[in-house]
């Protein structure tokens, strides 16, 4: 377990949401159903009134102020709201919110992005970036989880991919960066049999997406080849990123897979339609038993 | 006469206070052939760039829209060379894939903001650069309605970004086919198109001058 993590507040209903561009164009199907899963597990999702972009990758040079400024914007709107933490559904922005919220912590870096920014109110730090992952294992509880499920994924076989940004750096990690186990037992408790994998915390290529497909598609061909390795019938993961890369530069002969955000999978165990997910799974009709159609 | 000092283009000129810049610059004895237009805040010919004394700040504004102050610097910017790549609107899809082909450096964008502090008309021009990213047309639309192409934002953008050009496809992307078509224009195009007032204007332009005076006198108009 990494050391950093704050305490925080229980039983919350408000929760403000940074959503993150992906999520509202290429991913749209991935909010919806993480949404109505979360609203289901009784947040009250509040959107960041006009947001922007987090900055997708994360600046690594101290001299370049104006990297961090998409950020530090996005958490001074949080802060705005009255609102002392913030919850993303993507790996990319959690890493550069997270990271610049840190970076700032430093008076005289905080001091001079407040003065560029004095168009906005001044950023007093403070502000806690949640992910999807972290929200399920620290603030809802398996157990809790596993209480509210309406539809078991019955063995289900999932294939839990992390990719690089959720777990490294070390001292950003949702988890143990090494031995990370919170998307399993998210997958357990919603009944599925999480399979393990040697590729689960590789790269899938990231950014190279724009210019270097090439290499995103060797990645990806891996990944998926080794997940249908471990015997699983769907790759799930928790960013859009990774989702985007598995599913669209899948190259040919690579094992065809469903890759999922984990948020779909969830809706669909809360008793939500998720299509995507309901083909996975197939009812059996004297039981009305959910049955693995491994796909 | 209550007299202040702008200097214009590094010159000081006596200047009477409460004129606009595009006036003090007439007024010292320039004639403005380029950067001035409609004179009215609605053509985004005449943008500005000025400092004040003992502000760090570098503002930008309309030269016909903006009072000057003593001690001004100005510089006008008449024109902006933004790049304009062509493209056939019947051929694009309306999202933000198609912004991106046409016009790839709105992802460099940092939302630094410098853009919308550089807006003589006031727009949320970084949110509209954001509204791009994730693909919401309609919303890059409603942003810049008021946009009058004035290519100050343009100018300071750091991300190098043609915002006028991109705000112009994104209005032509939600105009052609997200906004609702207008069903009463095309059934009055088409009953155009199959002569029903053809009869009325053969009349008209057939009749002799009297005649038309007459029926022009004799027409129905509301009191």
């Amino acid at each position: 377990m990494p050391t950093n993590r704050s305490p925080v507040t229980r039983h919350p209903s408000r929760l403000a949401y940074f959503p993150g561009c992906a999520m509202k164009d290429q991913a749209r199907s991935d909010e919806v159903g993480t949404l109505r899963a979360l609203a289901l597990l009784g947040y009250e999702i509040e959107e960041i009134p006009r947001w922007n972009c987090c900055g997708t990758v994360y600046s690594l040079a101290q001299d370049d102020l104006m990297r961090h400024v998409g950020p530090v914007r996005n958490l001074v709107r949080v802060q705005g709201m009255g609102e002392k933490r913030v919850l993303t559904l993507c790996a990319m922005c959690y890493g550069t919110l997270t990271r610049s919220a840190r970076f700032v912590q430093e008076p005289e870096r905080l001091k001079r992005i407040n003065a560029f920014m004095d168009t906005e109110d001044d950023f007093r730090g403070g502000i806690e970036v949640v992910h999807l992952l972290t929200l399920l294992r620290d603030e809802v509880g398996y157990e809790v989880l596993a209480s509210k499920v309406k539809r078991s994924l019955d063995g289900l076989k999932v294939a839990t991919y992390y990719g690089c940004v959720l777990l490294r750096p070390r001292e950003f990690a949702v988890d143990d960066p090494e031995r990370p186990e919170v998307m399993e037992r998210v997958v357990e408790a919603m009944g599925g049999t999480p399979t393990t994998f040697p590729e689960r915390m590789e790269c899938c290529g990231a950014y190279l997406t724009v210019g270097r497909s090439d290499i995103v598609a060797d990645r990806a061909g891996r990944i998926l080849r080794s997940a249908r390795g471990g015997g699983a019938d769907v790759v799930v993961t928790t960013c859009p990123l990774c989702q985007f890369n598995l599913e669209e530069c899948r190259p040919a002969g690579a094992p065809l897979l469903p890759v999922l955000y984990l948020g779909q999978i969830l809706a669909w165990a809360m008793g939500e339609d998720e299509p995507a997910v309901a083909a996975l799974v197939a009812k059996e009709p004297a039981t009305g038993k959910p049955v693995s159609t491994g796909v | 006469m209550n007299e202040i000092t702008v200097f214009i283009m590094g010159k000081g000129y006596r200047v009477p206070a409460g004129l606009t810049i595009m006036k003090a610059m007439e007024y010292a004895g320039y004639m403005l052939n380029r950067g001035c237009g409609c004179r009215g805040g609605y053509c985004g010919a005449c943008a500005t760039v000025y400092r004040l004394p003992g502000d760090y700040k570098l503002y930008a504004d309309l030269a016909c829209q903006t009072p000057v102050q003593d001690g001004m610097y100005i510089a006008q910017l008449p024109f902006t060379p933004a790049e304009r790549p062509e493209y056939t609107l019947d051929e694009l899809k309306p999202d933000g894939a198609a912004l991106l082909a046409l016009f790839p450096e709105l992802a460099r964008c940092v939302a630094c903001n410098t853009c919308t502090k550089a807006c003589p008309q006031k727009l949320e021009v970084m949110d509209a650069v954001q509204s791009c990213l994730r693909g919401d047309i309609p919303q890059v639309a409603e942003f810049t309605f008021d946009c009058v192409s004035c290519g100050l934002c343009t100018m300071r953008c750091p991300a190098e970004i043609s915002h006028h050009h991109v705000w112009q496809l994104a209005r032509r992307l939600n105009g052609a086919y997200l906004t609702p078509r207008a069903e009463h224009v095309k059934a009055r195009v088409e009953e155009i198109a199959t002569g029903k007032f053809k009869g009325e204007l053969d009349k008209l332009v057939t009749m002799t001058k009297d005649d038309l005076v007459a029926a022009y006198k004799a027409r129905q108009i509301e009191a």
